[in-house]
């Protein structure tokens, strides 16, 4: 089993480096075949290793491949923990860098990075893996680090263009303050249980709850919630939460395969995954789990209300995607962790299919991504139109799609427990129900239906687009839409994660949850009459009343409500905050340790002070130097007389 | 009580003769001040039973070196007028630095060697010894490389003080020895066969 | 007070000392610089013998008859170096002489 766990991380770098370094001499398509078929056989042994533990009942693997450094008793290791969880994630990882692949060739076709391209999209394969197979922190953090170099690679692919080295530094940035917190919390798990590997610090993390730390003088920190907090904010940056969400939706800078790949289905989990696996940890402290609900109720709300504003086709979905994120922490605050896992399985292909549509109607409209600029292009594009539609219906939830599933189970979840900030998370992402529908609705409306806004030459060059893009689409369509029906049960109630995850019994509402379930069909009813559905139905006849219906009402309404609509566009002054105070205060920081520090003290006094202080010295001092000797054999006799002196009056 | 007075008197002229030397307007009365206080020295050595040194020290010293200073002195037209000008400005200088030293040396000499047992002459030597043999002995047997050393240093200073003063002035005629010496026969006589004169 | 070590050694520190003076005074004769140059060779000299003398040890006399070697030796050479000098320059006055101004 090693040699195939090895094959599925190492084939995507193997491609990677042929088609990074190599790239010039097989060409374009030499590119996109070694990567394709590095992934493609990634996700086939992918598949083949989740078969083999779900189905045949394969024992998980949990063990070194190679030993990379050993310092003084600290192990740094590259090691794989295959269990149910780490399989499922690589299937969907592998299963959905293969279909990015495939449509890039389409996406990417006149691009001059081709290679690079593909190159980057291999290598971020490889990273997510190396994060997801990981069985100790060290490797862990390698992969989080890996995902974000090419994250950022990718954001600022188009380099030439200033918003996206301006959106990749930005990601880069923010995402370095949530490492922060992340290497922080490695550090403190590494001082406090000397290990790096996962199941020795898990098997001591319960001895963690009763010591305290002080990081203040005078105040008791309970170490095990200091940690869970600082690797949660390291989640924060990476899963794109509240207030570490602004680079998200800037990211959208990058071509659109990579939001889908990175920004929407894979590397945003990341953060997700990481909790879930950390369970063991975060289990046991109430304080975080609660700090985690918080949060992600807040991004789920408030990050959904965004969305409903924006114009620009990939934004919108960003803004949802932030917003998803928010339900799966909340399920992981709930201590529903496999209901967080279950909406990151659905949201993984529902949203990159959402991706991938706007990517196709971006392709038709000639790289228009202005929604006020569409309208009216279902006629044209059949196959993006209805894969669309089963994106965005799983997108709110409609009974029976996949979104329907987690997210009510969800819903349900959080209804359940009792935990500390569940009645705030509840309320919140109840009414995100409404918000998701609205605004996932107004951009299917404003961009299939309706009025044709787009000028003359783009409306006769409107047509469907190629077999490899319309291919992943489909191909994504069809779990988005079904894939609730069949993992609802297992993964959600039978114990589908086993030891991956470890739920403490008085938390476990998704056992609660269970007593009450009866088969998905019957969830399905449930769903219909629960508010969720109705609230997600109101939000579909809101925006096609105020965007269909009468168009001229949404720009009313703003005018009446000014200041909440500038709220809204202004994205609640993160950005402003952001730049304003942050940005701002660390450059004038900068600007006066260069000018005063560097350029006066430093260079000024040190380095031209010294020079010029030995040449204002010897100035004054070639005075003495007279050139008389007898001038030097009395300074001489001087001296001896000062020392003599000195020698005598010491005693 | 002799020896008291002797050495007071004389290490008086000594003193004397040393400021002499420093502030005579001439530097012929400069050499002989400093003759005076060399022979003055002499004396004290004396006193200190270092009759040979005294010896050469008279003989040496103001025998040859100080002859020699005289020499100089007079073949250098020196401008005296020119030479003992400025002499006063850093006078008090440099006659507070030696009297610093002398203060730091006879603070030494006085406190802080007390109880250092050396203020008592030894015995005077007994009638038969000499002094001269005394240092022979020593000279030639442990001391025969320094003094070898000492042999070859004059002989260098030799060579170089004629080496630095001689010179060749332009334009003057003088023999070449070694040419004069090499010379042979042929090179100065050259035998002419001629025919005899007929008279007719 | 008959006479010990302390009134020779007192006697070579007033010669030294005049000597330092006269260098420092005679700035413009450089043969009356060689001749303090020699009295403080004299002071040392002094020193030697007296402590020769103290401690009945007749190295430091031997000491003094190569420090009369070499002193001759150094005036003699100094005194062809002055000739030299006046030759040149047609002055001894130290202060022409300030090659090694900084």
């Amino acid at each position: 089993m090693e040699n195939i766990y090895l094959t599925i991380v190492l084939a995507p770098l193997l491609a990677a480096i042929v088609a990074g370094l190599f790239g010039r001499q097989i060409g374009r398509a030499g590119a996109h075949w070694v990567t394709i078929l590095a992934v493609g056989l990634s996700c086939g042994l992918s598949l083949y290793v989740l078969k083999g533990i779900v189905v045949d009942g394969d024992p998980v693997f949990n063990g070194a491949v190679y030993t990379w450094a050993d310092i003084d008793g600290l192990h740094m290791e590259v090691g794989f923990l295959i269990d149910r969880l780490a399989a499922l994630m690589m299937a969907i990882v592998t299963f959905i860098s293969f279909m990015v692949h495939i449509y890039t060739i389409g996406y990417m076709r006149d691009d001059p990075g081709y290679q690079r391209f593909f190159s980057y999209i291999s290598l971020f394969t490889f990273s997510m893996l190396m994060l997801v197979m990981s069985n100790n922190f060290v490797q862990l953090f390698f992969g989080w680090e890996a995902v974000g170099l090419v994250s950022y690679l990718l954001i600022g692919f188009w380099y030439k263009r200033p918003t996206a080295i301006f959106a990749n530094l930005k990601a880069f940035l923010v995402n370095r303050v949530g490492d922060f917190g992340f290497i922080l919390g490695i550090a403190g798990i590494y001082y406090y249980t000397g290990s790096m590997d996962y199941w020795q610090v898990f098997q001591q993390a319960p001895a963690l709850t009763s010591q305290t730390m002080q990081i203040f003088p005078g105040m008791d920190w309970q170490v095990l919630s200091v940690i869970c907090i600082c690797l949660f904010i390291g989640a924060m940056g990476k899963s794109a939460q509240v207030p570490l969400h602004v680079w998200l939706p800037d990211s959208m800078e990058g071509p659109t395969p990579i939001s889908a790949l990175i920004h929407a289905a894979t590397m945003v989990t990341a953060g997700i995954f990481m909790v879930a696996r950390m369970s063991p940890l975060f289990e046991l402290s109430t304080t975080a789990l609660g700090f985690v609900m918080v949060i992600g109720a807040l991004t789920a709300f408030f990050m959904g209300l965004l969305g409903v504003v924006q114009n620009d086709i990939k934004r919108v979905v960003a803004y949802s995607t932030i917003s998803q994120l928010g339900y799966m922490t909340v399920a992981l605050g709930a201590s529903a962790y496999a209901a967080g896992i279950f909406h990151l399985t659905t949201h993984a292909f529902f949203k990159a299919l959402l991706f991938l549509v706007a990517g196709s109607v971006i392709i038709a409209m000639h790289h228009e991504q202005d929604i006020r600029k569409m309208g009216g292009l279902r006629k044209y594009m059949p196959v993006t139109y209805w894969t669309a539609v089963v994106g965005s219906l799983a997108l709110i939830g409609f009974p029976g799609f996949s979104g329907f599933f987690s997210k009510d189970a969800l819903i349900e979840a959080v209804h359940l427990s009792q935990a500390p900030g569940a009645g705030l998370a509840y309320w919140a992402i109840l009414l995100s129900v409404f918000v998701t529908a609205l605004y996932t609705f107004r951009l299917l409306f404003l961009t299939f239906h309706g009025e044709e806004r787009m000028d003359r030459h783009t409306r006769e060059q409107l047509k469907e687009s190629p077999l490899v893009v319309t291919v992943p689409l489909v191909l994504l369509a069809i779990p988005s839409a079904m894939i609730g029906w069949y993992t609802i049960e297992p993964l959600l109630f039978d114990g589908f994660f086993g030891g991956s995850i470890m739920v403490l019994p008085a938390q476990d509402v998704l056992a609660r949850l269970g007593h009450e379930f009866h088969g998905p069909a019957a969830f399905v009813l449930h769903g219909i009459k629960g508010p969720a559905f109705w609230l997600a139905m109101s939000g579909i006849a809101t925006a096609w009343w105020v965007y269909l219906k009468k168009p001229g009402l949404s720009a009313e309404i703003s005018r009446r409500s000014n200041r909440l609509y500038e709220l809204l566009v202004n994205k609640y002054y993160f950005d402003d905050f952001n730049e304003k105070i942050v940005a701002a205060g660390g450059r004038a920081v900068g600007n006066f340790l260069w000018r005063i520090g560097d350029e006066k003290i430093i260079d000024g006094g040190l380095v031209n002070g010294t020079a010029n202080g030995i040449a204002w010295i010897a100035q004054r001092v070639r005075g003495i130097q007279t050139g008389y000797l007898y001038h030097y054999a009395f300074t001489m006799i001087f001296g001896f007389a000062v020392l003599a002196g000195w020698l005598l009056l010491r005693g | 009580m002799f020896q008291s007075i002797l050495f007071y008197w004389i290490a008086f002229v000594v003193v004397v003769a040393a400021l002499g030397v420093i502030s005579a307007r001439n530097p012929i009365h400069s050499v002989m001040f400093l003759v005076l206080a060399f022979v003055s020295s002499a004396v004290l050595w004396m006193l200190l039973e270092a009759e040979f040194l005294a010896i050469v020290l008279v003989l040496v010293y103001v025998g040859a070196v100080m002859v020699l200073f005289l020499f100089v002195v007079m073949m250098l037209d020196i401008n005296v007028q020119r030479m003992r000008e400025g002499l006063t400005r850093y006078a008090p200088l440099g006659i507070g630095v030696a009297v610093v030293v002398i203060l730091e040396i006879a603070h030494v000499v006085w406190f802080k060697a007390q109880g250092f047992s050396l203020g008592v002459a030894p015995q005077p030597a007994p009638a038969d010894y000499s002094n001269t043999e005394a240092l022979g002995a020593v000279l030639y047997t442990e001391y025969v490389y320094p003094l070898e050393l000492a042999a070859v240093l004059l002989l260098v200073a030799i060579i170089a003080a004629i080496a630095l003063t001689m010179r060749q002035r332009p334009g003057l005629k003088k023999q070449n020895i070694a040419k004069q010496v090499a010379v042979r026969a042929e090179d100065r006589v050259r035998l002419v066969k001629m025919k005899t004169e007929k008279e007719e | 007070m008959s006479i010990g070590l302390t009134h020779y050694l007192l006697l070579s520190a007033i010669l030294f000392s005049i000597s330092v003076a006269g260098i420092f005074i005679n700035r413009k004769n450089v043969i009356v610089l060689l001749m303090c140059i020699e009295l403080m060779v004299l002071a040392v000299n002094f020193n030697f013998i007296a402590f020769s003398h103290y401690l009945g040890d007749l190295s430091g006399q031997i000491f003094v008859f190569f420090i009369l070697t070499v002193a001759a030796a150094e005036s003699a050479i100094g005194l062809a170096i002055l000739i030299l000098l006046f030759r040149n320059r047609s002055s001894i006055n130290v202060e022409d002489m300030d090659g090694m101004r900084g």
